[in-house]
């Protein structure tokens, strides 16, 4: 028995000083949302950069999806035991800027550290974002898609149609449907993220605002503002399709994406980043295309991204956050970010990798793969096309979902549910404004 | 006479209760206490900052016409679960205890749904339902019958029902099935002999008989409903479409740890303890006089 506990106590031992000797390099936590082909190529890029110097080690684990990550990063943050990244998607960054002494901005991590960090070299599109009114660069964009329509060619073919016709406008893709649905078609359309493509990309699309101080931009007291004559009008002819059986619904996250995969939609609105799963998966012929707008209007505004950005935390030590910055740095450099976006369809956030994307004959080899950065990019971003920057958006994004299931089912028409939701979503936004003053 | 046993001195006595003041003090005393005082405060999520504002968390709660909807969708969903669970576990248990032949197979092949966890039980029905690769979808479908619950709210509520009674009917029936097998049989006998038909037996004996069985699992099954079907209700619908399957504790998770709206969660977290309480002095107060024991 004595002997059973000297062994013990000397492995004990052993442990603490091997701990101590693993120690000499700085440890660098990052939580992040990504499993599954997303997280090989995001624990490949943890990998080189741990290959690549020999100070710091950055381990990362995945927290769920983005909603759990960010909820695990808080209630870790409260209890002082939050890692030196987190990974806040697009709908968490207000809360997040919100939250002064929460985290460390990038660009004062960046200059504390003595990193060489060009907030300029980010696509403006992309980083405004994550950028304070005054130009101050607060999180690192990771990865940013933003939504564009994609094609079964070989439906189309069977609904009588040239896979390749004009569908640039709602009223274009609404004959395509009638002509789809005519000849059979079981989904003609389905959607993802329903919120962020038919009403905040709308939105910005259209050049009218979502929520008024530029979309939240300017101040906490902000209104929301969905519920424009155009806003109603496409809701209302989502619904009408969804009751005349061309429109199906699926969920409210991508759930819609397994059916396009599948072979059974027609058209989808998705996510860029839809293509890594899409290209793998689909054993038919598809295409991409601009996300389509109403023809009425003038012509498209650009859309605006969705994805993640990573914030260092505060309340970490002057090396550890040497180490941060070091790997954001690293995750910016071109050649990492061009695989990124070829190998995933996020869009390459820094023009760097865009150009070399493009010089690399990429997307001459992969049609479609360089809409999504076009669309971003297609005019000077203005007021209503900058982004949104609202609090507790999570939630309104849920109130927005439910009420669009409203329409949908043909419980509501598109007025009285957008207004509804407006409503209901700006009760949240003053008492986000009261509990952040 | 009711006989009484008195300790000298208390320390005995004290250190004889003093676990289950101990237990009863920390998982209950104690969170009960902060969920009242944090209801009473607006806090930021990262905890940096919070503000004292007394009532207003229950008012703003109060005038969400979606927490008021919540309250019936509780009701609607406890009762159907109870009921429903119970009834056929009840069924069961009277087949079950009129057999001859393999009685023990039967018996543990109807129990075996209660080892399931409600997670798991919910993803197996999820999978059964779901609109694209969903078996029960898909012959519904060819039966002409439009199935989609992400959608359609009564279907969802249905579904989460299924699922949440499914393991119930397995507790219930061994529990009914115990109640069924002390009943004497001589009484039954010697209602048989005086010409009693079966169910005239069972509705004027074996329904009395198994009323302090019955009462007992009305309340663990209402427990059951408004607490633990959770892991349901979050595999299969995640309180959707249109919240019409968010029950009360649904949304104290839902506010609180989706949409970091602390003080909201806090205030219904209270607001729940005050009707379990109510609910509890309600069963026992009026049904258990009905019970014979």
């Amino acid at each position: 028995m004595k002997q059973l506990k000297a062994l013990i106590c000397s492995i004990a031992l052993f442990a603490m000083f091997a701990g101590t000797a693993a120690q000499a390099k700085t440890e660098i936590q990052w939580w992040h949302a990504f499993g599954g082909r997303l997280g090989e190529l995001l624990n490949e890029q943890v990998e080189k950069f741990n290959a690549s110097q020999d100070k710091y080690t950055v381990v990362h684990t995945r927290k769920g999806n983005y909603s759990e990550t960010l909820n695990a990063g808080i209630a870790a943050f409260r209890a002082g035991q939050h890692p030196n990244i987190l990974m806040v998607f697009e709908v968490g960054t207000a809360s997040l800027m919100a939250a002064k002494g929460a985290y460390v901005p990038m660009y004062e991590l960046m200059k504390d550290a003595g990193q060489r960090f060009n907030p300029n070299g980010f696509v403006s599109a992309v980083s405004g974002y994550y950028t304070t009114t005054d130009g101050k660069m607060l999180s690192m964009p990771y990865n940013s898609s933003t939504p564009v329509l994609w094609v079964n060619k070989d439906l189309m073919k069977k609904a009588g149609l040239d896979p390749e016709m004009d569908l640039s406008t709602w009223k274009k893709v609404g004959n395509a449907l009638d002509a789809a649905k005519a000849k059979g078609i079981d989904m003609p359309f389905c959607t993802c993220w329903h919120s962020w493509v038919h009403l905040e990309n709308f939105s910005a699309y259209h050049n009218i605002p979502f929520a008024t101080k530029s979309n939240g931009f300017a101040g906490l007291d902000t209104e929301l503002a969905f519920n424009s004559p155009v806003h109603i009008k496409h809701i209302q002819t989502l619904g009408k399709w969804a009751q005349e059986g061309k429109f199906k619904y699926m969920g409210r996250r991508n759930e819609a994406g397994k059916n396009f995969r599948a072979g059974e939609c027609m058209l989808m609105t998705e996510s860029s980043a839809g293509y890594a799963g899409i290209k793998k998966q689909a054993k038919f012929e598809f295409g991409i295309r601009h996300l389509p707008y109403y023809g009425a209007t003038q012509a498209p505004q650009n859309t605006i991204i969705g994805g993640s950005s990573l914030w260092a935390l505060s309340g970490k030590s002057k090396e550890e956050n040497k180490g941060t910055a070091a790997f954001l740095a690293f995750l910016s450099r071109t050649d990492i970010q061009a695989k990124w976006h070829q190998d995933t369809g996020y869009l390459g956030v820094t023009t760097a990798a865009a150009k070399k994307t493009k010089s690399s004959g990429f997307y001459k080899a992969n049609p479609g793969t360089d809409l999504a950065g076009i669309q971003m990019m297609r005019n000077k971003v203005t007021q209503n096309s900058k982004g949104l920057r609202l609090g507790s958006f999570d939630q309104i994004r849920g109130i927005i979902d439910e009420e669009m299931e409203g329409v949908y089912s043909g419980k509501k028409t598109a007025q009285v549910a957008l207004d509804s939701a407006v409503k209901r979503g700006n009760v949240l936004l003053r008492r986000f404004e009261r509990a952040n003053k | 006479m009711e006989k009484r046993v008195f300790f000298k001195g208390w320390m005995l006595p004290a250190i004889l209760v003093a676990p289950q003041l101990i237990i009863s003090f920390i998982f209950f005393f104690y969170p009960s206490g902060q969920a009242i005082w944090n209801s009473l405060f607006l806090p930021d999520p990262f905890g940096l900052k919070t503000e004292f504002v007394g009532l207003d968390n229950f008012r703003f709660l109060l005038s969400d016409p979606y927490y008021l909807a919540s309250f019936k969708t509780t009701i609607i969903f406890s009762t159907a679960v109870s009921v429903s669970s119970m009834a056929i576990g009840l069924y069961l248990a009277a087949l079950a205890d009129r057999l001859i032949k393999g009685a023990g197979v039967y018996q543990t092949l109807l129990i075996w749904p209660y080892a399931i966890a409600p997670a798991i039980a919910g993803v197996l029905w999820l999978f059964m339902f779901n609109g694209n690769i969903g078996l029960a979808s898909y012959y519904l479908k060819a039966l002409g019958y439009e199935w989609n619950h992400t959608l359609k709210g009564d279907q969802a509520m249905f579904l989460v029902i299924l699922a949440s009674s499914w393991g119930r009917i397995s507790y219930n029936f061994l529990f009914f099935l115990a109640g069924l097998q002390a009943i004497p049989k001589s009484i039954i006998e010697a209602a048989a002999i005086d010409g009693a038909s079966f169910w005239k037996r069972f509705g004027t004996i074996v329904i009395p008989l198994l009323s302090p069985i019955t009462f007992f699992l009305l309340v663990v099954n209402i427990v059951y409903a408004f607490f633990d079907t959770f892991g349901v209700i979050h595999t299969i619908t995640s309180g959707g479409p249109e919240q019409s399957t968010t029950i009360l504790v649904y949304k104290v998770f839902s506010d609180g740890f989706v949409s970091q709206d602390l003080g909201s969660s806090a205030a219904q977290s209270v607001i729940l303890l005050v009707l379990v309480g109510i609910l509890t002095v309600i069963q026992f107060k009026y049904i258990e006089r009905k019970v014979h024991y």
